[in-house]
């Protein structure tokens, strides 16, 4: 059943469950940063409405700087500003940026220290119609070794709102990560969010095992855990919006608990979300583990839905996942 | 205010530029790796900069009111590590730890490892760009110091250089000047062979800065065009300075193979011999 602690949204399972891009949840927190921050700047390259930062740029122009079609240089610019007392969010689509701009962030706002936050946006295959070009699908794998990186996926436009906020009040290099498409909302304003903290969204008595999921793909994974409950199988569903700095304590927790991992991610396995546990795991707790994810191929054109399923990151591969890892049980 | 360079002042300047050059041969050799010519090239660049032109305090290297230099080239820091040294920030005997473990002075500054370094650079073409991140926030916060950003001429080969060409004309940076060390070489030949640069005048100009040119081993002449520069209004300013790679030392004087490496013991004795005949002429002018 959902985490009764958390608030969720209960209309979640419903037809009619409200839906929205993660995208918009960057928009209108960088816009309520702007407005309690003087210090808050934002940087576009000529994709300012498709990245959302088109409220912030309207509401705060002298805040705001178009850069043109160059992902190099908004990045060492906006490197520049965050050792300037600027608190600064550079947006792009992921595969442009932190994809083309990849040394620059790695040099002038990582290992420099700067405070910039770098929005990916149209990551994962639900980009859709745009084609593996814009299909960003290997940019966790990308920034998640640079030393002190934060990286946070959130699972909705409200948890994106929150996430963006938080980035902000913190000093310091953060990776933030959104889709384009609309996406089910799963949490209420009232759903806590704190960053590293991962949350449980479906909880029993007796999970057999514990699906660890990223992003929109949360979704997919408690309605998969909804149909596996019917089937007699219990499981646990645990957002992981905070890829880095991971909640270790709950992940290797949650995997003594079932002793079956499943992971589900829009990006590839190799260096995402699955890498991650698997690396944790593999030193804390060995445990059955399945990766629900984009497996070493580029995605392509099409509608979110049906690339889902062509590329088996829908319920229907989740459910199968489960039950796999739960057959492979270590004893 | 940038003060006029009085004869004196001149004299003492060219007395500094000269230490500096022998502290570059010294901790070389010590590091056993690093770039020999840009740093000696530049070293009467650095010496305007850090005992004239900038308005700085070495003792608050954080000082929010201080002038930035960047360094875009990062691959000249000995020359820079030497003028802080002498300038105040930190000791002139951490010098002789260049390369070395647990040192502050990496191969490639590190803005957070040691006073007065400005941004993390050895990768190129990134420095202008940093440096319009900082002449914009200045500008948004009402503050009045000036933002400099040294480059090599063959930086100009990157892609990321022109993008932020473009957009501090755009912006009318005016507090930003950047300065080319245009000393012709680059690691693998002279940069008209590698990949020509010329005219680099005509190309700033066309996207709209102020260009000047200027012998950048001479200290007035230098000085002068600092000032110039400072005197643009609505536009970003550019110093070409034409620099001698090598200068003080007469085997690595305009020769692209010492680009990149540091002088062996006989060279370094060789090196320190002909800047001490030029400090002593510089002293017996002072008499």
């Amino acid at each position: 059943m959902l985490n009764p602690d958390l608030k969720l949204n209960e209309k979640i399972f419903g037809q009619d469950v409200e839906k929205d891009a993660t995208r918009s949840g960057y928009g209108t927190g960088l816009f309520e940063l702007g407005k309690t921050n003087p210090n808050v700047v934002a940087l576009s390259a000529d994709l300012t409405e498709s990245t959302k930062a088109d409220k912030f740029a309207k509401a705060y122009p002298e805040r705001f700087f178009q850069v043109g079609v160059a992902e190099q240089n908004m990045a060492a610019i906006a490197a520049g500003m965050g050792v300037s007392g600027k608190t600064v969010f550079i947006s792009s689509y992921a595969t442009f940026s932190p994809g083309k701009n990849w040394e620059t962030i790695r040099t002038t706002i990582i290992y420099n220290n700067s405070n910039v936050k770098i929005a990916g946006h149209h990551a994962g295959v639900m980009t859709g119609p745009d084609g593996a070009t814009h299909q960003a699908t290997e940019d966790i794998a990308s920034v998640r070794s640079w030393p002190g990186i934060k990286i946070i996926i959130p699972c909705d436009s409200i948890q994106a709102n929150l996430a963006t906020i938080a980035s902000g009040n913190e000093y310091g290099p953060c990776y933030l990560r959104f889709s384009r498409d609309k996406s089910p909302i799963m949490t209420t304003p009232e759903t806590p969010f704190e960053v590293g903290k991962a949350q449980t969204f479906w909880v029993s008595e007796t999970p057999q095992a514990v699906i660890f999921a990223t992003g929109y793909m949360t979704y997919y994974a408690l309605v998969a855990a909804k149909k596996l409950e019917q089937e007699g199988i219990n499981t646990l569903v645990t957002n992981v919006h905070t890829i880095k700095p991971l909640d270790t304590q709950t992940i290797i927790e949650q995997a003594k608990q079932t002793g079956a991992v499943v992971t589900v991610e829009d990006h590839q396995i190799a260096g995402g979300l699955g890498g991650v546990i698997a690396e944790t795991l593999a030193q804390h707790s060995p445990t059955s583990m399945e990766f629900v994810g984009m497996r070493d191929v580029f995605g392509e054109s099409g509608k979110p839905e049906e690339l889902l399923k062509k590329y088996e990151m829908d319920s229907e591969a989740i459910i199968g996942a489960v039950k796999k890892a739960i057959s492979r049980k270590l004893t | 205010m940038i003060d006029d360079l009085t004869d004196k002042k001149e004299l003492e300047l060219r007395g500094i530029a000269v230490e500096i050059r022998e502290l570059i041969i010294k901790m070389l050799l010590e590091a056993g790796s690093g770039h020999s010519a840009g740093p000696l090239g530049m070293a009467d660049i650095f010496t305007a900069f850090y005992f004239h032109i900038l308005n700085h305090d070495p003792k608050k290297p954080d000082w929010d009111g201080r002038d930035r230099l960047v360094l875009s080239n990062g691959h000249i820091c000995p020359v820079l590590y030497v003028t802080l040294a002498k300038a105040g920030y930190f000791p002139i005997k951490e010098l002789m730890t260049l390369r070395k473990l647990n040192s502050r002075l990496q191969g490639h500054p590190h803005r957070t490892a040691l006073p007065g370094i400005e941004t993390t650079s050895g990768p190129l073409g990134e420095g202008i760009s940093q440096s319009i991140g900082m002449a914009l926030a200045a500008r948004m916060d009402n503050k009045r110091h000036q933002i400099y950003c040294l480059t090599s001429d063959g930086e100009h080969q990157e892609g990321n250089t022109w993008e932020a060409i473009m957009f501090a004309a755009k912006y009318k940076l005016d507090n930003l000047t950047v300065v080319i060390d245009r000393n012709n070489i680059q690691i693998d030949g002279t940069t008209e062979n590698v990949m020509p640069l010329e005219t680099l005048r005509l190309k700033y100009e066309s996207f709209n800065w102020y260009v000047i040119e200027t012998d950048g081993n001479n200290l007035e002449g230098f000085v002068d065009a600092v000032r110039q520069a400072r005197s643009v209004h609505e536009q970003p300013s550019v110093i070409i300075a034409h620099t001698i790679p090598g200068l003080g030392v007469d085997f690595m004087e305009n020769n692209y193979l010492w680009h990149g490496k540091s002088p062996d013991e006989k060279q370094a004795k060789e090196a320190l011999s002909e800047l001490r005949t030029l400090q002593g002429k510089i002293k017996s002018e002072h008499q």
